[in-house]
């Protein structure tokens, strides 16, 4: 094995809905920013967040326009930390669950998304320095 | 050394009526059909997965009809048969008034203050 770290994340919850979303993607980056490789293995609900039809909006509860209120979004902070990795010298991976796609109809992802099943899940984990699972509850 | 990986199944019937099964287990038997040396622990609502005879059937909404319910003691039993090791954690089925009688063959018994020892024998522990 190289002195490159690489890392194997399995997601599963989908975005918007709580915390560890945001969680996992904080750790995803620390490590991109190590330069470590970091591969993602989505499941389940976590197939939408590299979904690019995610749409900003504006809230007029908070008296803000699209541009002021700068909503975020999962699939933007995902091609963020891709860039990261790269700049660090490192790489993010990420396979989408196929089927978990298609019963979601989540099929429109940013352009360096795989499509896989958990066999990719399994050869990722043989091959990887250590695989943390951030399941839902 | 090839990787061997403990699967702890907590959350339990998380969406199995829309999967048509846990998708753990699935994805437990999946792996294993490619090779990966995975075992499972059901601890928590999940110790009800071995539960024999259970059924789901029966979900309609207007005139659609489901088919397929989840069998999830079938499922659990498929990956027995298939050498899975399935432990279940004796304190949470007795909890919930369990008995060894109400679980299907082939599951293997382990109390909480085995978990320890059991997790030992594994390079990896992936709680669900």
């Amino acid at each position: 094995m190289s002195d490159k770290k690489t890392i194997t994340f399995a997601l599963m919850d989908p975005p918007y809905e709580n915390a560890r979303s945001t969680t996992a993607l904080r750790l995803i980056n620390i490590a991109a920013q190590r330069g470590y490789n970091v591969n993602v293995f989505a499941y389940e609900g976590a197939v939408g967040l590299p979904f690019t039809k995610q749409s900003p909006h504006p809230n007029a509860v908070h008296g803000h326009d699209a541009d002021e209120e700068d909503h975020p979004l999962p699939h933007v902070w995902i091609e963020a930390i891709a860039a990261s990795a790269e700049a660090a010298g490192g790489k993010l991976d990420w396979i989408n669950c196929g089927l978990c796609v298609d019963e979601r109809g989540v099929h429109e992802a940013l352009d360096f998304v795989r499509r896989g099943s958990p066999a990719d899940l399994w050869q990722w984990a043989e091959s990887s320095d250590n695989t943390l699972v951030i399941p839902t509850k | 050394m090839a990787l061997k990986v403990l699967n702890i199944v907590e959350s339990a019937y998380r969406a199995t009526l829309e999967e048509q099964d846990d998708t753990i287990l699935w994805t437990t038997t999946a792996m294993r059909g490619a090779g990966a040396d995975v075992d499972v622990l059901l601890r928590g609502n999940a110790v009800n997965y071995g539960v024999r005879g259970q059924d789901a059937s029966g979900l309609q909404f207007g005139e659609r009809k489901q088919t397929h319910p989840p069998r999830l003691d079938n499922d659990v039993k498929r990956l027995i048969d298939k050498g899975a090791k399935v432990y279940v954690l004796t304190d949470d089925a007795a909890d919930r008034g369990l008995e060894p009688t109400d679980l299907v063959d082939g599951l293997e018994p382990i109390s909480r203050s085995n978990i320890g020892k059991l997790c030992a024998d594994y390079d990896q522990i992936w709680h669900w």
